[in-house]
């Protein structure tokens, strides 16, 4: 799966898998805050095996999870994985969130799909270790065998007396044991599972439905005051002047200062701060400020500027070649028929329903942070970098987050609450208003892509070329000026996680194949956005395919199956994806008049195929009526949660296909709120069906999956249904309407 | 500032505020009822969803001066317990991802049912179009009204 640049699989390892000391052993959690008592009063005994489990005598199991809950569902997967190891009875178990303690707790982020892949053997192990751990306090009790002993639903039995003695009951004698080294333990076998391999429901559905779940925004902590900043609204510019005085006489205004734009690597414009006694006197503040800006260099960016130097770097030199099989260049020249195409898609922005926010306390010494980000172990860092506290005095709360989609890995909003916070003796809300979200975004980079590809006499497809050009998300603060030159990005692993990832052939097997990279500068800030690369490679690649096959007088699929000849366990996943989309889809198979569907596949850790179908209407609007997706994402640690991520994840790609798109004019964002970003909407949502091919593999990432190949589908599918290629997203009803007259 | 008087959720309330506050903000700032949440402040994406007299309105759209002796019921007045037949039904399928919106959701479809007890796809779109969800539980939001329909018999 994609992987933002510098944090590799290893850094998102759980401290635990695979080697020892993982497991913080016998590991004390203070239980700041929350009370220990029994109903009559006296202290709970408590049983803490490692840092995610603590069992208490009354036979509550409270799971530490350390991954962010941003509605990916790592509050229901992570009880899930320790329950399957520890045989706990689930009515027992409630979760919270762990703190942020970056020693003990080295997944307090989530990026790249990878909450489950990284953290399936940890967790299990986590579980397996507190099972042990009783089995042995029993059978020490029982003065038995351990053998003769086996846990089962909370409780370990005693097979020859019929013995029973619950995790509770055994909460002392577990405590006084030395602690079992996970990585001694067996962990169970896929055909033992009773949780993983289920869809157990959600166990932050009941608080998400009564409005008790708690988000950064919701925060509440006595005496505290809300800011809005007024930020720079051009790229890379700066306050010149503000006057405050018509601001401080809202009634309930506090205070009004500049924040700079902060140094480093986080990138925040800096603007001028009102602190007030509620959100919206705050923004009734910033309302009446008057501010002056300076815009500095980048002032003269538009999209379209922009748009002609990628269409420039797409016919220069590349600054490298990625992949080189074979002699594409050559094969190219020499071929019988020689087929080109250009793909390109724009800016977009995240826009998750909860703005950023972050809620900060500057006390003497110490600061105490409550954020939603997917990044808490960073926020920590960066504040105590800012302050010069170190980081242990910084204290972080992980709040649930309002979505995320790869914005809070970004923690530009949290050092931007503490700046605020730091001149004001109360805790503060930085708010972030739907507009400060839309223009002070980083966006999924703008991107172009020049295909060609040649088939020799025989009509063999024998070469391939790919041109990418994008924004690189590498080199994209503006604001210390010391950051990597586009020009110089040379990095692979850095540009291939980022920017082209998703462009390679294989396993489609083409003798010559040819990838190379341009990268093209941009005042707009980029970033992370659902599935990085892969959002706008298939685009490319999967039309492109498709644009072959029918030059050849080809069916799609048949066209895909035929390079997928390789034997490789890879080929042999793709195709099984594709056939089984292909058979719910009732691909070939007549369909309504007006209609048209689309096939697409990537493989990966987790492979997938789709088939879109859609139509379209006489004033060209793109109408997709059903998308069938199939999945294999090696187990499925819950199925409905598997379900629940690739149909959020193909409604999130419509919006970019159908009408999401972030334009620059002087330097600036275009957009600032719904009405001009239109993200998809119930009434644009078609039915979706998820197939999941059955497996007891290492579990792949699913989060991102479902984005990937909307856009190939919808955009061939089009093309089915009218003869018109879509080489440009979002799709341009224009562009459609001409074909329907 | 003015003595504003209300009722939300069957309690009465009363404090000096701007009349000019939205809703929205007396009930997340001042009243610290914090189901309803903020997503937009133009009226585009439904998630402040509340109810004035059984109606959805959008709370950043409503002046705190113009609620008058009209009722106010947010997510937190649904019901008591989750026990609300829409509120069942979206815990039944799952619906909520990041659930940020859902309780805007969820009131926009409780009133959608009060008023139409059986509602057709079509009118459940129509219905719930101003209402975004950015994990896009769209579909499950459809079933689960229709399941909270078919209590509705």
């Amino acid at each position: 799966m994609v992987r933002p640049a510098g944090i590799g699989r290893r850094d998102f390892l759980m401290g635990g898998a695979g080697t020892t000391g993982a497991l913080v052993l016998g590991f004390y959690l203070p239980l700041r805050g929350r009370a220990q008592g029994s109903s009559l009063g006296a202290p709970l005994r408590v049983f803490k095996p490692n840092a995610w489990l603590r069992i208490t005598a009354d036979n509550q199991i409270t799971v530490l999870v350390e991954k962010p809950e941003l509605g990916q569902g790592s509050r229901t997967y992570t009880p899930m994985m320790i329950a399957e190891e520890l045989e706990a009875d689930w009515s027992t178990i409630r979760v919270e969130q762990a703190p942020t303690i970056p020693a003990v707790y080295k997944g307090l982020r989530t990026g790249g799909s990878g909450g489950v892949v990284n953290t399936f053997n940890a967790m299990r192990r986590a579980g397996a270790q507190a099972r042990e751990m009783f089995l042995a306090a029993a059978a020490q009790q029982w003065n038995a065998k351990k053998r003769d002993c086996r846990a089962q639903n909370g409780a370990i039995l005693h097979g020859p007396t019929n013995r029973r003695l619950s995790y509770g009951e055994l909460v002392d004698a577990a405590s006084k044991l030395p602690p079992i080294d996970p990585d001694d333990l067996a962990l169970k076998q896929p055909r033992d599972f009773r949780f993983i391999g289920n869809s157990i429901p959600r166990t932050d559905a009941p608080g998400k439905v009564d409005g008790t779940a708690s988000f950064g925004i919701d925060v509440r902590v006595p005496g505290m005051l809300f800011g809005v900043i007024a930020r720079c609204p051009y790229f890379g510019g700066a306050l010149e002047s503000f006057d405050s005085t018509a601001a401080k006489a809202v009634r309930g205004v506090h205070a009004v200062f500049a924040v700079p734009p902060l140094p480093r690597h986080i990138n925040t414009a800096g603007g001028v701060a009102v602190v007030a006694d509620s959100t919206w006197a705050a923004t009734e503040g910033r309302k009446a400020l008057a501010l002056k800006w300076d815009k500095r260099r980048h002032a003269g960016e538009s999209t379209d500027s922009l748009r002609k130097l990628i269409v420039e770097r797409a016919a220069g030199q590349p600054t490298f070649i990625a992949i080189d099989h074979g002699d594409a260049t050559e094969a190219l020249a020499g071929s019988a028929k020689k087929m080109e195409a250009c793909y390109e898609s724009p800016f977009q922005a995240h826009a998750t329903m909860e703005p950023m926010n972050t809620t900060v306390h500057v006390r003497n010494n110490e600061i105490e942070v409550w954020s939603p980000t997917q990044f808490a172990d960073e926020v920590q860092a960066e504040i105590a970098a800012l302050s010069g506290l170190p980081p242990d005095k910084v204290t972080v709360h992980m709040t649930l987050s309002g979505g995320s989609f790869g914005r809070r890995y970004q923690w530009d909003y949290a050092a931007e609450a503490w700046q605020v916070a730091r001149e004001i003796k109360e805790p503060v809300q930085l708010v972030w208003t739907r507009e400060d979200d839309i223009q002070h975004d980083f966006y999924r980079p703008y991107n172009y892509q020049r295909l060609s590809a040649g088939f020799d006499e025989r009509g063999n497809l024998n070469s391939w070329s790919t041109r990418i050009v994008t924004t690189p998300i590498s080199a994209s603060n503006l604001y210390t000026g010391t950051t990597e030159s586009p020009e110089t990005l040379r990095d692979p692993a850095t540009v291939a996680a980022l920017e082209w990832y998703g462009a390679d052939i294989a396993p489609y097997v083409i003798p010559n194949f040819r990838l190379d990279y341009a990268p093209a500068d941009s005042v707009a800030p980029r970033s992370w956005w659902r599935s990085v690369s892969s959002s706008y490679t298939p685009f490319a690649k999967e039309c492109f395919i498709d644009e072959l096959a029918h030059a050849c007088g080809r069916d799609p699929l048949e066209f895909r199956l035929d390079l997928l000849s390789d034997k490789s366990a890879e080929a042999a996943r793709l195709r099984t994806v594709l056939e089984l989309a292909a058979k719910h889809a009732g691909w070939g198979k007549p369909l309504p008049k007006g209609r048209g569907q689309g096939i697409a596949c990537r493989a990966g850790e987790s492979c997938s195929a789709q088939v879109a179908e859609v139509s379209v209407e006489d004033n060209g609007t793109v109408r997709v009526h059903r998308v069938v997706s199939a999945v294999d994402c090696g187990i499925a640690v819950n199925p409905d949660g598997v379900r629940a991520m690739t149909e959020g994840a193909i409604n999130f790609a419509l919006t970019a296909v159908l009408s999401g798109e972030i334009t620059l004019k002087d330097g600036a964002v275009e957009q600032s709120n719904f009405h001009d970003y239109q993200v998809l909407r119930i009434d644009q949502a078609p039915e979706i069906e998820v197939h999941i091919v059955p497996s007891t593999g290492d579990p792949g990432g699913v989060g991102e999956l479902g984005a990937m190949l909307v856009p190939p589908a919808v955009a061939s599918a089009v093309f089915a249904a009218t003869g018109v290629r879509v080489r440009r997203l979002p799709i341009d009803p224009q562009l459609l309407k001409r074909s329907k007259s | 500032m003015a003595h504003v008087n209300f009722s939300v959720n069957g309690k009465q309330f009363s404090a000096e505020l701007d009349p000019a506050m939205p809703l929205l903000w007396a009930l997340r700032d001042v009243l610290n009822l914090t189901g309803t949440k903020f997503g937009c402040g133009m009226g585009l994406c439904g998630a402040c969803t509340v109810h004035l007299d059984g109606e959805a309105v959008r709370s950043c759209q409503t002046a705190v001066g113009s609620v008058g002796n009209k009722k106010v019921t947010t997510i937190e007045g649904l019901s008591p317990d989750r026990s609300h037949p829409v509120q069942r039904a979206w815990i039944a399928e799952q619906v909520p991802q990041c659930g940020y919106c859902q309780p805007g959701q969820i009131m926009q479809a409780a009133a959608l049912l009060h008023q139409n007890p059986h509602p057709t796809i079509e009118q459940i779109n129509q219905a719930m179009t101003g209402n975004i969800c950015r994990c896009a539980t769209y579909q499950r939001i459809r079933r689960a009204i229709q399941r909270a329909a078919g209590e509705n018999a």
